[in-house]
C-alpha cells in the first residue's frame, strides 16, 4: 500500500502547505515538484501493479486494478505538465497585478487539493468514497473558476456550482438506491459500498432498483462528464478559469467522472443479465449510447459557432467524452478498448491543447479566435504545437485519436450498422469546425507588433509524442492493461 | 320499537340541543375574548336576548327587494337546521346518520350560502353587492380545501357518512395519523374562513368596507335577522362539533344508555369549551388579513390538505 | 394496519408528512428570514426522524448522524446564511416567487410521480421506513424545483441545501444510513460547500451589484 499513500498523501499534504505558503514565489516551483513527485509514486504505483496484479483485496477500502492504474499515472502526469505550464503562467499573472496573495494561495492549494480528491476517487473501493471525493473536485475547483472575478468568471462558477452540485446530488440519491439493493444481499453493511464485493455479488441485486439507480448515477456522474443536456457548465467554467485550470479539469476530471460511471454500469449489466428490465438487458449501454450520441452530435455542430478559443476545445471535449460513452455503451471487447485508448489520449491531447491555448492567447493579448492571427510566423513552436495538437484531437492518423475512433467504428459496424453514419458525419462536421476556426489562427496574417512569449512547450511535445506513439505501437504492459479492464467491464477480452 | 323511537327521540333532543346552545357557544367565544382583551364582557346569555329582541322587532323590507329575500332567511336556517340535525353531537349510529354524509353537509351549507349570497345582491346596495361576491371568491376557494381533507377522512375510514368515521376512529383508538393531522389543521383553516371568523373577517366590525358576511345581512331586520343571525351562530358551532367530533371522539355515546349519554353531554360540553377557548385566542392573537391576502390563506389550507391526502395514500396504505 | 404500530413508528411517519411540508412551506415561501427559519425546522425535523429510525432500527450510529445533521443543517448552516444575509444588507428582502399557486401544483404533481416512480423500492423494502422513501424521493424534487422556479442566489442555496436534507433522509429511510465514512465524507462535503456559497454571494454581489441570478447571462450562446 505505500506507493497509495505517497500517490494520495503527497498531493494532500502539499494542498495543505500551499494554503499557508502559496502566495511565496518559491510556491509554483514548490507545485511542480509535488506534482512530480506524485507522478514518480503513481509510476511506483504502477511498477508494483505490473508484478502484482491487484492492488487491495476483496474487501479493502482501496483497489487499484488494471482499470484504475493507468488512469491514476495519467491524472499524475498530466497534474505535473500542467503544473510546469502553471508556474511560468503564475508568475506572469502574479506580476501584472490580476491576481493577489490570497488568490495564489488558494490557487495552488486548490490545485493539489483537486489532484488529491481525483486521486483518491480513481483508487477507492467504496463507492460512498467515490462519490465524496466527485465532490470534493467540484468545490476544489469552483472557487478557481471564479478567480479572475470577471462578471464572466463569476457566472461561469456559478453555473459550475450549481449545475454540477445538483448532478452529483442525484448521483448520491443514485448511490444510496445502490446501497440499498446490496444491502438486501450482503450482510455486512460496511462491505456493502465497495465496488469488488459489489461487482460479485451483482447478479443477485434487483434489477428494477438497480435499473433506477443507474439512470440517476448516468445522469449525475455525466453532468460532470459534460453529456448534453447537462453540458452547460462545461464551456463555461473550461473558458472562464486560468488556462491550467481549463488543461486539468478537460483533460482529468471528465475521464474520472465517466470512469466512476462505467464501474457502475459494470454493476448494473450484471444485476440486470439475468432478469432483463423492459425485457432489455442492455438498457445501461443504449442509455449511455443515446446520452453519447447527442453529447457528440450537438457538440459537433456548436463547434462552427464558437469565437472564444477556449470554448471552441471545451466543445471538443464534450464531442469526445461524448464518443468515449457512446463506446462504452456500445459494450463489445473491440468498442470496449477503443473507449479506453481514447479515454487515455484525449486526455493526453486535450491538456496538450489547453497549454499552447494558453500561450497562444498570451501571445495575441485576447481569447476571442478573431483576433489571434498569424501564430506560425509569430512564434512558430506555439504555432505548430497548435496545428499539430488539433489534427491529433481531430483524428489524423497515425495519432492514438484516429486508432481509437477506427476501432469505434468497426465496432459500430459490426454491432449497429446504421449508427456508423451519423458517427461518420460528427467526426467530419467537428473537423470541419476545428480547422476553420484554426487556419486563420494559425495561418493568417501576423498583426503588427505581436511578439514571441516565453514558452516552454516541452510538456506539450513530449504528450504529443505519447499520442503518437500510442497510435503507431501501444506498449505491451498498457495493451495488457487495457485488455484485462475491457474483460473486466465487457466479459470478453479483446486480445 | 322502543329502541327505534329512543333513538328518533334523542336524534330530535341532539337537534334541539344543538340548537339552543348555539348562541351560547358564541357567547363564551365573546366571553373568552373579553377576558383576553381586558374587557368587562356581556352576560353568557345576551345572544338570547338579542335573538329575542330581534324577533319581537318589526321587519322593514326594501321596496326593491324581491320575493326571494324574504324567504331567504328561512331557507338559510333551514338548511342549517337540517345540517345540524346530520352531525352527531351526542350519539352515533342515530337514524338521522343515515343521512349523515360529508358530501351532503357540504350540500347544505352550499344551500346556506348561496342563498344569502342571493340575499345580499337582492337589495341592489352596494355593500350587499360586495359581500356577496366576496364570500362567493373566498367560498370558491375554500371549497376545494375543505372537500379534499374530507376526502381524506372518508379514504381513511373508507366511506363518507360521518357515524361512519368516528365509529372508524374510535375503533382504532389513540393513533397518530398524519393524514388525520393534516386534515385538522386544514378544516380549522377552512372552518375560520367559512364561518367568518378573524384572520378572514371580523365578526364584530362596523366598517363597512371590511365586511364579508355583515355585509350581506346589512339589509335585513327583525325576525329575518335573527334567523340569519341564529343560523351563523349555528353553523360555527356546527364546524367545532365537526373537528371535536371526528378528530377527538372519545366520549361519544356509541349506543343509548343513560350513562353514556350523560359522559356525552360532559365530553361535548368539555371539547366546545376548549375549541371556544382556541379560537377567542387565535382571534385575539391574529389580525384580520387584507382581502388580497385571504386567498393565500386559503392555498395554505389546501396544501395542508393535499399533503394529508397524499400522505394517506403515500404512507399509511401498507 | 396503522393502529397496530408502536407509537414512535407512528411518529416516524407523522414526522415524513412534516417534512413534506416544509418542503412545501420552503417553496412559498418569499421573505428570506422565513426560508432560512424553515430550513431550519426542516433540519431538526429530519434529525428528529432519524433520531426515531434509530431507536427503531437499533443501528446506533444513527444517533450520530442525526447529531451531526442537528449541528451541520439545523445550527450552523442556518447561521452561516443568517449572517451573510445579515451582512449583505438583504434580510428584508422579498424574494419573490412567480407563479406561486403554479408551482405549488406542480410540487403536488411532484409528489404523486415520485411515489409511483418509489413504488418497486417501496415493494422491497421491509422496514418501516419503507413508506417514507416516496417522501425522501419528493424532498428531493422539490428542492430541485426550488432550485429552478428561484432567481435569486440565496433562494437557490437553500432550495440546494434542502435537496441534501431530502437525500440524507433517503438514505436514512431506504437503508438505515450509509456507512460512518461516507456520511462523514458528505456532511464535510455540505459543509465546504455552504462555506464557498457564502464566499460566492459576496463575489457576486460585488460583479452585478445584486443577487439575481436572472442576471448572469453573459456567456450565453447567442451571437455576441
Amino acid at each position: 500500500m505505500n506507493a497509495l499513500q505517497f500517490t494520495l498523501g503527497i498531493p494532500l499534504l502539499a494542498s495543505m502547505l500551499l494554503g499557508l505558503f502559496g502566495q511565496r514565489t518559491w510556491a509554483k516551483t514548490f507545485n511542480v515538484w509535488t506534482a512530480a513527485a506524485g507522478f514518480a509514486a503513481s509510476l511506483w504505483l504502477a511498477w508494483g501493479i505490473l508484478q502484482n496484479g491487484v492492488l487491495g483485496g476483496e474487501a479493502t477500502q482501496f483497489y487499484v486494478d488494471s482499470f484504475n492504474v493507468y488512469l491514476i499515472t495519467l491524472t499524475a502526469f498530466v497534474g505535473a505538465t500542467s503544473a510546469l505550464f502553471s508556474r511560468p503562467y503564475m508568475a506572469r499573472e502574479r506580476a501584472s497585478g490580476r491576481l493577489s496573495d490570497g488568490r495564489m494561495r488558494l490557487y495552488h492549494s486548490s490545485y493539489q487539493g483537486f489532484l488529491f480528491t481525483l486521486q483518491l476517487a480513481l483508487s477507492t473501493n467504496n463507492l460512498g468514497v467515490l462519490w465524496v471525493a466527485m465532490e470534493g473536485a467540484t468545490l476544489a475547483t469552483v472557487l478557481l473558476v471564479s478567480l479572475y472575478r470577471t462578471p464572466g468568471a463569476i457566472e461561469a462558477a456559478w453555473k459550475y456550482f450549481i449545475i454540477c452540485g445538483v448532478g452529483i446530488a442525484l448521483a448520491l440519491f443514485g448511490t444510496v438506491l445502490l446501497y440499498f439493493a446490496a444491502a438486501r444481499v450482503i450482510v455486512d453493511p460496511d462491505q456493502a459500498l465497495l465496488w469488488s464485493v459489489l461487482a460479485r455479488h451483482s447478479s443477485e441485486f434487483d434489477p428494477v432498483v438497480m435499473a433506477i439507480a443507474f439512470v440517476f448515477l448516468l445522469v449525475g456522474y455525466g453532468t460532470k462528464v459534460g453529456l448534453v443536456p447537462m453540458h452547460t457548465w462545461l464551456p463555461d467554467a473550461h473558458s472562464e478559469g486560468p488556462t491550467p485550470m481549463s488543461a486539468v479539469l478537460s483533460g482529468l476530471l471528465l475521464n474520472v467522472a465517466l470512469y466512476a460511471v462505467v464501474r457502475v454500469k459494470i454493476i448494473t449489466d450484471g444485476a440486470l443479465a439475468m432478469h432483463p428490465v423492459a425485457h432489455n438487458p442492455h438498457l445501461p449501454g443504449y442509455l449511455m449510447m443515446g446520452f453519447g450520441l447527442l453529447s457528440f452530435t450537438v457538440a459537433g455542430l456548436f463547434l462552427h459557432r464558437q469565437q472564444d478559443i477556449k470554448r471552441l476545445y471545451s466543445y471538443s471535449s464534450i464531442e469526445h467524452m461524448g464518443l468515449i460513452t457512446f463506446a462504452f455503451g456500445l459494450g463489445g471487447p473491440l468498442a470496449t478498448f477503443a473507449a479506453l485508448l481514447h479515454m487515455t489520449v484525449h486526455s493526453l491531447t486535450k491538456s496538450a491543447i489547453f497549454i499552447t491555448v494558453g500561450h497562444a492567447s498570451h501571445i495575441a493579448g485576447t481569447q476571442l479566435m478573431a483576433n489571434i492571427r498569424g501564430l506560425i510566423r509569430t512564434q512558430p513552436a506555439v504555432g505548430w504545437g497548435l496545428l499539430i495538437g488539433t489534427t491529433a484531437i481531430a483524428g489524423f492518423p497515425p495519432f492514438g485519436v484516429f486508432v481509437s475512433e477506427f476501432l469505434l467504428l468497426i465496432a459500430t459496424m459490426k454491432a449497429q450498422p446504421w449508427l456508423t453514419l451519423p458517427l461518420l458525419m460528427g467526426l467530419a462536421v467537428a473537423f470541419a469546425g476545428l480547422f476553420r476556426h484554426l487556419h486563420p489562427i494559425v495561418y493568417g496574417d501576423a498583426p503588427e507588433g505581436q511578439n514571441p512569449v516565453q514558452a516552454n512547450m516541452w510538456p506539450v511535445a513530449v504528450q504529443l509524442m505519447l499520442v503518437l506513439w500510442l497510435g503507431l505501437a501501444i506498449p505491451a504492459f498498457l495493451a495488457r492493461w487495457f485488455d484485462q479492464a475491457t474483460l473486466l467491464i465487457s466479459g470478453e477480452g479483446l486480445l | 320499537m322502543n329502541e327505534d323511537l329512543n333513538a328518533w327521540l334523542l336524534a330530535l333532543v341532539q337537534t334541539g340541543t344543538f340548537v339552543l346552545l348555539a348562541p351560547l357557544f358564541s357567547g363564551w367565544v365573546k366571553r373568552v375574548k373579553c377576558w383576553l382583551q381586558n374587557r368587562r364582557s356581556p352576560s353568557l346569555l345576551q345572544p338570547y336576548r338579542d335573538l329575542w329582541r330581534l324577533f319581537g322587532k318589526e321587519t322593514l323590507v326594501s321596496y326593491t327587494a324581491s320575493p326571494l329575500f324574504r324567504i331567504a332567511p328561512y331557507i338559510i336556517a333551514g338548511s342549517t337546521l337540517l345540517a345540524a340535525a346530520v352531525v352527531p353531537l351526542l350519539a352515533v349510529n342515530l337514524p338521522t346518520a343515515a343521512i349523515a354524509d360529508v358530501i351532503v353537509l357540504a350540500g347544505f351549507f352550499a344551500l346556506a350560502r348561496f342563498f344569502l349570497a342571493l340575499a345580499g345582491m337582492d337589495v341592489g346596495t352596494a355593500f350587499g353587492g360586495m359581500g356577496s361576491s366576496r364570500e362567493m371568491t373566498l367560498s370558491a376557494l375554500a371549497e376545494p380545501a375543505m372537500l379534499i381533507a374530507v376526502f381524506t377522512l372518508a379514504m381513511v375510514a373508507s366511506s363518507t357518512n360521518l357515524s361512519t368515521v368516528i365509529n372508524h376512529t374510535l375503533a382504532d383508538g389513540m393513533v397518530l395519523r398524519p393524514s388525520f393531522l393534516f386534515a385538522l389543521l386544514s378544516l380549522i383553516l377552512v372552518a375560520m374562513a367559512e364561518t367568518g371568523r378573524i384572520p378572514v373577517d371580523n365578526p364584530a366590525t362596523h366598517l363597512e368596507l371590511t365586511m364579508i358576511h355583515e355585509a350581506m345581512i346589512l339589509e335585513y331586520s327583525g325576525r329575518h335577522l335573527a334567523l340569519v343571525e341564529w343560523a351563523a351562530q349555528l353553523k360555527l358551532m356546527i364546524y367545532g362539533v365537526l373537528i371535536a367530533n371526528i378528530f377527538f371522539p372519545w366520549g361519544i355515546a356509541t349506543h343509548l344508555n343513560g350513562s353514556v349519554l350523560f359522559i356525552a353531554v360532559a365530553a361535548i360540553g368539555i371539547k366546545l369549551l376548549v375549541l371556544g377557548t382556541a379560537l377567542a385566542l387565535g382571534e385575539s392573537m391574529l389580525a384580520k388579513m387584507r382581502l388580497f391576502r385571504v386567498p393565500a390563506f386559503l392555498t395554505l389550507a389546501l396544501t395542508l390538505a393535499l399533503i394529508g391526502l397524499l400522505s394517506h395514500i403515500i404512507l399509511e396504505v401498507n | 394496519m396503522l393502529n397496530q404500530l408502536p407509537l414512535y413508528q407512528q411518529a416516524i411517519l407523522t414526522l415524513a408528512a412534516m417534512i413534506l411540508f416544509s418542503s412545501f412551506a420552503l417553496l412559498a415561501q418569499n421573505r428570506v428570514l422565513a426560508m432560512i427559519h424553515v430550513f431550519a425546522w426542516q433540519g431538526l425535523l429530519v434529525a428528529l426522524t432519524t433520531t426515531f429510525v434509530a431507536y427503531d432500527s437499533g443501528a446506533h450510529h444513527l444517533y450520530f448522524s442525526a447529531a451531526l445533521t442537528v449541528a451541520l443543517k439545523v445550527l450552523f448552516i442556518p447561521w452561516l446564511l443568517h449572517r451573510l444575509v445579515r451582512r449583505m444588507g438583504i434580510d428584508r428582502e422579498m424574494h419573490e416567487v412567480g407563479h406561486p399557486a403554479m408551482v405549488l401544483m406542480t410540487a403536488a404533481a411532484l409528489v404523486i410521480f415520485c411515489y409511483y416512480v418509489a413504488q418497486p423500492i417501496h415493494q422491497l423494502s421491509t422496514s418501516i421506513t419503507r413508506n417514507t422513501i416516496a417522501i425522501s424521493m419528493a424532498v428531493v424534487v422539490l428542492g430541485l424545483l426550488m432550485l429552478i422556479t428561484r432567481n435569486k442566489a440565496v433562494s437557490q442555496v437553500i432550495g440546494f441545501m434542502s435537496l441534501e436534507n431530502g437525500l440524507f433522509f433517503a438514505a436514512v429511510a431506504a437503508t438505515n444510513g450509509m456507512p460512518m465514512v461516507v456520511e462523514l465524507g458528505i456532511a464535510f462535503d455540505v459543509l465546504v460547500a455552504a462555506v464557498i456559497f457564502g464566499v460566492f454571494f459576496f463575489h457576486i454581489r460585488d460583479s452585478i451589484d445584486s443577487l439575481d441570478v436572472a442576471q448572469l447571462n453573459q456567456l450565453a450562446e447567442h451571437d455576441q
